[in-house]
């Protein structure tokens, strides 16, 4: 009965979104306020619905309903309660549901806070907004149904895929589509402008703080998959440049730019048209990631089970919402007026030159993904396109980008003074002279190393000298910088932060892609092992029994010298509903380096067991670095001006009066 | 076609003991010519199932190349001779980083023909945002000056 | 000219949307073979414990034949045996196989169950011999021509339509030739 009512729930939502497509917009063109009006009760009636459904197939997954296919297939009775509600959206169905509730839950914001927005462009930001969710509904009602029954049920389901049966990846699904449906608010808004056909500084600072969430949770749910992939796959890689990976980290790069291109259309009045059209790539890199890991149209470790079907449905919804905006783009962007004037050593012109590099960044990626699709369709042979093409290069582009990063900040609007910024800059390009001398006396290369460990440096003590310009340290008494820290604005400290933690995950790739080391050995108990200064003595191998599986595992005693430093606990999993086996590494972390333990496989013969051994050092500050980036984020989401001071456009087109500098011929 | 060629990669996977990457056995007892190896394994693609290099998959092929790449540098094989070695039998399929041919022009060119693209972009917007007074070297010309003027006016 | 700027993105986005509308007619997977048109690798594998010839290069010129990689712990295998048997048996095809790392006695036991079509047979129990044949899944076949040249591969097993279509016209006109 209850996954009927779910189901009964997600086609009220679908009406109740259809209704909030036209009516709303309809409203908006014939200034009809009650139908505009609609807008924000439909979308609390929207959300409410797909909570409703949600709830269903969650109560559905917790009691273990086997009678429920979705249930079946992802689930078993011994499965931990904390896989059962992930299960969820373990799978494509529940996860397109996750999707849906997303969507609606950042359209419901915006009905419940965006009170001081015109109501025009509210109506059709809600309205651009229920129609992507009516897109998705009906894929999942007509293509990805979780509610489906099977008779006669079966007796237990055949558990969910032991990899995805794992806190970092029971939480990095919710991330990451909080992020990619995140980016939706700024198509909706971008294409609610196209519409209106007004872009200004009020619209910017409108659309900023939605943009600014989805980024902070996609990089949390990316620094996740990370994580998982680090510690689950048995030999610590972390990133693998595959497409689905690729899927991620394009919107979040094209995401990037928007953010910093934003800020340009926000205080300048400058950027228009490129930031509309930032806004609907970033959102399109979403739903093409949707597409991709679902359509089997690349090979990839982990897409979902494949069905053309669904993958010809995502692909007609991304050549709607995509297409369509391009098209309305085509058509009204020429009609925006360009906006504030500004030199090019100017904070302006340093947030255009991040936009060239980071959209040359996403640009590449796109390109290196989708190659081999596109030359196997024009009969051009098979290539594979992997990491050494990748790192050839992206990487090239991201060492420009963070010293322009670096000195952007320090540059003043419309007109900025070099030499004054890089004399600021004194001490933070020591810093990086000295940290590249480390890496020389300590490791002495790769060069690529060298000049990531320069870029890192460079990044994080350039934050740090900026703030420290901001404060006026050293400058006047400590008690005034102190003063003036605690009341710059949060947005100051979160740009600070997020920019001061991308040195330190960048330190942190560097640190483990080219100065981690490895001992693969066959051992058995008693042997010891050396590694890093370590000394790892193997005492036992004893099965463990878990709630849905059984393992092998051994314990190793940590010496450094003759002191004990830890006991780290391996273990072979397997699971016997999914006949799959898991790599459950040990790691002892500390602030510098990660030692990594994997148990491999025993040689049934010689009773040895294949065991490797890894020294990861700095690896721990991708994940630190990833999550401080997002609580810059999230800091700066928290600054007054986006809560309260989101101003009515009156205001702004006033402020823009008051200051003469503002004002030129071109309006 | 394709479901039977994912079937029998799934039924690879299950009837082979999984083992996962570079196993001790196959480690070479020279460690300068083991690190030549996994630095050639890096760059060959594990063909069945998955976007991996042979050096991280746990495929029953990826160790047969595994031992194939290691046979080749233990009878004195050049680096690029391993490589080409396995792209006669594979094709240019088995390595991850595409070799620089016609066909593949726009993947190695492309990104930093768009970097230049975006850079001239740039560079005709910044001189078109670059109001009066705008620049300190360059004196105004004739049109600069005239927009000075009428926005002066304007002011006015 | 500057509003043609803004249509840039769309006709862009369309060539892409069109690539992934054709992109669904093909398998990522599928790689092909890079020996086509060129003649067989060198190679000698020893006969299954019990038979008396193996398979060597030597054995594949003179006539148009089919090689079939196959193993016992290949399900798909069985799936395409009987393909295979009637091709040899109905339409006069020899057929000579790979055992492909299998244990002799599972791939006998294998073939008194099943049946055995191949004219030979070569144990390759290291599969070294077929990563030569560039094979990178079983099964596998391969046509080849008198002159000894690959002709023809499919990667997975075989199927009704495959032999109608491919094989059969194939090899009709080989052995005109």
């Amino acid at each position: 009965m209850i996954p009927e009512l779910g189901h009964y729930a997600l086609v009220l939502a679908l009406f109740t979104a259809l209704v909030q497509a036209g009516l709303p917009l309809a409203g908006a063109a014939t200034r009809n306020t009650a139908w505009m009006a609609v807008a924000r009760p439909a979308s609390y009636a929207q959300l409410a619905l797909i909570l409703v459904a949600y709830g269903a197939l969650t109560w559905a997954h917790v009691v273990s309903d086997f009678s429920v296919a979705n249930v079946v297939e992802n689930s078993h009775s011994l499965k931990p309660m904390l896989y059962k509600v992930s299960g969820v959206w373990g799978n494509h169905e529940g996860s397109m549901v996750l999707w849906v509730v997303m969507l609606a839950a950042f359209g419901a914001a915006v009905a419940a806070f965006g009170r001081n927005l015109p109501p025009t462009l509210k109506a059709r930001v809600l309205s651009v907004q229920a129609m992507i969710a009516v897109g998705f509904l009906l894929f999942i009602l007509i293509t990805s149904n979780p509610f489906l029954r099977v008779v006669p049920a079966p007796i237990d389901g055949r558990d969910l895929n032991p990899l995805l049966q794992d806190p970092g990846l029971a939480f990095h699904p919710p991330f990451l589509y909080a992020g990619y449906v995140g980016f939706s608010m700024a198509f909706s808004f971008a294409v609610a402008a196209l519409i209106e056909g007004r872009v200004d500084p009020a619209w910017a600072r409108w659309v900023r703080p939605w943009t600014l969430a989805a980024w902070s949770m996609l990089t949390i749910g990316i620094a996740m998959g990370a994580w998982w992939a680090y510690y689950e796959l048995g030999w610590g890689g972390w990133w693998y440049w595959d497409p689905v990976e690729n899927a991620s980290l394009m919107p979040w790069l094209a995401g990037t730019a928007l953010l910093h291109s934003a800020i340009v259309v926000e205080k300048r009045d400058a950027l228009k048209t490129w930031t509309i059209l930032l806004a609907i790539i970033t959102f399109s890199l979403s739903l093409m990631g949707t597409f991709l890991v679902r359509s089997g149209i690349l090979t990839s470790v982990h897409a979902f089970a494949v069905d053309p079907k669904r993958g010809v449905f995502i692909l007609i919804l991304l050549l709607l919402a995509t297409g369509g905006s391009l098209l309305l783009y085509s058509l009204r962007a020429p009609t925006l007026k360009a906006g504030g004037l500004f030199a090019p050593v100017s904070r302006e012109g340093a947030l255009v030159l991040n936009n060239l590099l980071l959209s040359t960044a996403t640009a590449t990626v796109f390109i290196g993904t989708l190659y081999p699709l596109f030359m196997d369709i024009l009969k051009l042979g098979k290539v594979s396109v992997g990491a050494p093409f990748f790192n050839a290069t992206f990487i090239p582009l991201m060492v420009p980008m963070i010293a322009v990063m670096v000195v952007g900040p320090l540059l003043a609007w419309k007109r900025g003074d070099l030499t004054y910024a890089l004399k600021k800059l004194m001490l933070a390009g020591a810093v990086t002279v000295a940290a590249v001398l480390w890496g020389v006396a300590a490791h002495g290369g790769p060069v690529l190393a060298l000049i990531g460990i320069g870029a890192a440096a460079w990044a994080f003590f350039g934050a740090l000298a900026e703030f420290a310009e901001r404060i006026r340290l050293f400058r006047g008494p400590l008690s005034d910088s102190l003063h003036r820290a605690r009341h710059l604005p949060r947005s100051a400290w979160g740009m600070t932060i997020t920019h001061a933690a991308l040195g330190i995950a960048i330190a942190g790739m560097v640190g483990t892609s080219a100065w981690n080391s490895e001992v693969i050995r066959a051992m058995k108990p008693g042997d010891t092992a050396d590694i890093a200064g370590f000394t790892l003595t193997f005492d036992s191998i004893q099965q463990v029994q878990g709630p849905n599986w059984k393992a092998d595992q051994a314990t190793f005693t940590v010496r450094r010298g003759d002191a004990v430093v830890t006991v780290l606990e391996p273990q072979r999993r397997s699971y016997s509903t999914r006949m799959m086996s898991t790599t459950e590494a040990a790691i002892r972390t500390t602030l510098f380096s990660d030692l990594y333990v994997a148990l491999g496989d025993p040689d049934t013969k010689t009773g040895m067991w294949t065991v490797r051994l890894y020294h990861h050092p700095l690896v721990p500050w991708i994940w630190a670095g990833g999550v401080l980036m997002a609580l810059g984020g999230l800091l700066s989401l928290s600054d007054r001006r986006f809560r309260v001071g989101a101003p009515t456009r009156k205001t702004a087109a006033q402020k823009g009066k008051a200051v003469p500098a503002h004002a030129h011929p071109a309006e | 076609m394709k479901r039977h060629l994912i079937a029998a990669c799934a039924l690879l996977a299950l009837s082979i003991p999984a083992a996962r990457a570079v196993e001790p056995s196959e480690v070479l007892p020279d460690p300068a010519l083991e690190a030549r190896a996994r630095e050639i394994s890096k760059d060959l693609r594990c063909l069945v199932c998955q976007n991996q290099s042979i050096d991280d998959s746990n495929a029953d092929l990826a160790r047969d190349l595994r031992r194939l790449v290691r046979e080749r540098l233990v009878a004195g094989d050049g680096n690029d001779q391993v490589k080409s070695f396995l792209v006669d039998r594979y094709g240019d399929y088995v390595l991850l980083r595409p070799p620089f041919k016609s066909t593949t022009l726009l993947l190695w060119g492309g990104p930093f023909a768009l970097l230049a693209m975006g850079a001239a972009g740039v560079a005709v917007y910044l001189r078109r945002r670059q109001g009066p007074g705008g620049s300190d070297t360059a004196p105004l010309t004739e049109d600069e000056r005239r927009r000075l003027d009428a926005l002066l006016k304007d002011q006015g | 000219m500057r509003r043609l700027i803004f249509v840039v993105p769309l006709l862009l986005f369309a060539g892409v949307g069109a690539a992934f509308y054709v992109g669904f007619d093909r398998d990522p997977q599928a790689i092909p073979s890079v020996l086509i048109d060129k003649p067989v690798p060198t190679f000698a594998l020893p006969p299954l414990p019990g038979q008396s010839a193996g398979l060597s290069s030597e054995d594949l010129k003179g006539d148009v034949q089919l090689v079939n990689v196959f193993a016992s712990w290949c399900v798909p295998c069985k799936l395409e045996h009987p393909i295979i048997t009637r091709l040899a048996r109905e339409q006069g095809v020899t057929v000579r196989g790979i055992n492909y790392k299998d244990k002799p006695e599972d791939a006998l036991n294998w073939l008194a169950r099943n049946g055995n079509p191949y004219a030979t047979i070569g144990a390759d129990a290291d599969g070294r011999a077929a990563i030569d044949w560039g094979v990178y899944g079983v099964p596998e076949t391969f046509l080849i021509d008198r002159q000894g040249r690959i002709r023809f591969k499919q990667a997975g097993p075989l199927t009704p339509e495959v032999v109608e279509k491919q094989i059969l016209p194939l090899v009709k006109e080989l052995r005109k030739g």
